[in-house]
């Protein structure tokens, strides 16, 4: 345990030295703060609370941020270290790769949800300072969606190791999460809805339909966020699909770990294999 | 005396390559071993597969008492370990990663300031790294390699990049460890620098050993004459010839200077009769094959002689 904080706190280190962490701190807080402010006059004399508004677009923004941003940190972190060479000495010392991979992992944890709290709470803490009356719910939803936010990140950090662990080249690995993220963000989702119309409801039952959405960690994302209290899933026109998917928040939560543990399990397995 | 490491029958394959072929040897404790060979003769595949960087595709291997090929690392403690050619993440100072490394060991931090000046790196300690000349860079490399007391010390090329000077400082450093009972690896191409420091010399030739032993071993396996020069008084080159009689490789190099080989065996008499009492020489020098000349020899009769 003690050597993978150290790895850990390495990880921080070197993220704060070259800058990404005030890079993605400032780059989440200016999202928020954008979408707090010019996505809520419209809606003001509507009546739903502000804050509610803004997780609906502040979540739906994270499904494209947050899994970029989070392959962007993660997918270099063992073939580049590999290329740089760093990799043979520390490999060299009293640690296990399942250590190095876990404090990795840990640190750029670490990283994401500190500049995701700082970011989307500097958003809620402006919106509380203007004046917008928030309710306890509203506050809970947006606490949830932080955390899931960190947790849909944690999700794209393990792919991005997966990644890192299995290809040989840099370049190989930044192509491949690009295609990931494509893959999980945009085109997923088109074809499921391509596939929707196409069928008219003949044999893609609301249940299939669930069972597909597990199959993308965003789509669960955006199901717990957007579908899960009510106000929200009015706001955001999800409350169809919340109604018919029969998924509890819990499964949907439990799912979204399981998208971190087994590519991060995958991406040990595959790092124990390498050769230096 | 306890093996330190051991190599059984160990063969690394990379695709057809084969980097390592059917190499075992041992590592007795305290000794220094030099390992020596051309670019591509397998040497740093032998130190990779020892720290557990890369696995063997048949043999086993112990070092320390684990199974580097298993993942086994509890032994990495006392494992010093310097590659051929250290990288530092270029963003931190030296200070930094060092501290890191020395937590990673469960090392006193006291020790990074001894090392430190020990290199003279202690004015550069807190400068980002990617300001370091080589010569800077491989000090890093060589003080993270001295950190826990190691018992066994893989270095790969250690020496290059340092000038003369801290050339002179590293092997010094690399004598107390010696003193100390260390096991000490040490490859580079500057064979005679090797020569005085090591007692064992490994020769490898496209991943295979060619040759194993003491330098005074490899000398009389390998038989090489010495070079017997002798300085006459002028005009006496044929006088010499004629006490000498017939050897091998003669060559008069001015009126004043000659040389000839000597088999091992009849240096002793051969040298008798070039000084002889009344003869023409003034002096002798007795050149001995030097490491080069060893290393050369073993490359050429390898296929042959094992």
């Amino acid at each position: 345990m003690k050597n993978v904080l150290l790895i850990a706190g390495k990880e921080i280190q070197e993220c704060l030295r070259n800058r990404w962490v005030i890079a993605m701190t400032l780059l989440l807080a200016a999202l928020a703060l954008s979408l707090a402010f010019l996505g809520s006059a419209p809606t003001g004399n509507v009546g739903t609370a502000a804050l509610d508004v803004v997780i609906v677009s502040l979540s739906s923004l994270t499904i494209f941020v947050v899994p970029l941003v989070a392959l962007l940190i993660s997918h270099d972190a063992i073939v580049g270290e590999m290329e740089r060479g760093t990799m043979l000495l520390l490999l060299s010392y009293p640690v296990s790769r399942l250590q190095v991979l876990l404090g990795k992992f840990l640190g750029h944890l670490a990283v994401l949800s500190f500049a995701t709290i700082l970011g989307y709470g500097a958003a809620a803490f402006a919106l509380a300072v203007s004046g917008a009356a928030i309710t306890a719910s509203s506050w809970v939803a947006f606490t949830s969606m932080i955390l899931t936010s960190i947790l849909l990140g944690a999700v794209f950090i393990a792919l991005g190791y997966l990644i890192s662990a299995l290809v040989r080249e840099r370049a190989t690995a930044a192509g491949v999460a690009i295609g990931i993220w494509l893959l999980l963000v945009v085109l997923f989702d088109m074809a499921l809805l391509g596939a929707l119309v196409v069928d008219q409801g003949k044999t893609i039952s609301s249940a299939v339909l669930s069972a597909l959405l597990l199959f993308n960690p965003t789509d669960i994302y955006r199901l717990f966020n957007l579908a899960g209290a009510e106000n929200i899933s009015v706001l955001s026109n999800m409350s169809g699909i919340a109604e018919s998917g029969r998924l509890s928040p819990l499964v949907l939560l439990m799912t979204l770990v399981a998208w971190v543990i087994v590519p991060l399990a995958l991406a040990g397995l595959a790092f124990s294999r390498r050769e230096l | 005396m306890t093996a330190i490491a051991e190599l059984d029958h160990v063969t690394k394959r990379y695709g057809a390559i084969e980097a390592v072929r059917d190499v075992s040897l041992k590592l007795e404790a305290g000794e220094t071993v030099a390992l020596v060979g051309h670019n591509g003769a397998g040497k740093t595949t032998l130190f990779k597969l020892m720290v557990g960087l890369s696995r063997p595709t048949s043999g086993s291997i112990r070092v320390l008492g684990d199974d580097p090929a298993a993942g086994e690392f509890a032994a990495r403690k006392r494992l010093g370990y310097l590659p051929e050619s250290v990288s530092f993440n270029g963003a931190l100072t030296g200070r930094e990663v060092l501290s890191f490394y020395v937590r990673l060991k469960d090392v006193p931090m006291a020790k990074i300031d001894e090392l430190l000046a020990r290199v003279g790196l202690t004015a550069a300690s807190n400068r980002p790294i990617r300001t370091y000349s080589k010569g800077m860079r491989q000090r890093l490399g060589l003080i993270q390699a001295l950190f826990g007391d190691p018992l066994l010390l893989l270095l790969d090329e250690p020496t290059t990049g340092l000038d003369p000077a801290l050339r002179q400082e590293f092997y010094e450093i690399v004598q107390e460890l010696q003193q100390a009972g260390a096991t000490i690896v040490l490859s580079s191409h500057a064979l005679t620098e090797l020569e005085e420091r090591a007692r064992r010399v490994i020769i490898m030739n496209r991943g295979v050993v060619v040759a194993n032993g003491s330098i005074e071993q490899l000398h009389r396996i390998a038989g090489l004459p010495v070079r017997i020069r002798v300085t006459v008084a002028s005009g006496q080159a044929q006088g010499l010839a004629a006490l000498v009689g017939p050897v091998p490789n003669w060559r008069e190099i001015n009126g004043h200077l000659v040389e000839f080989d000597a088999a091992p065996g009849a240096k002793i008499a051969l040298i008798r009769r070039a000084t002889d009492k009344g003869g023409p020489a003034e002096d002798v020098t007795i050149i001995q094959p030097t490491l080069d000349d060893l290393y050369a020899h073993f490359l050429r009769t390898h296929g042959e002689a094992l």
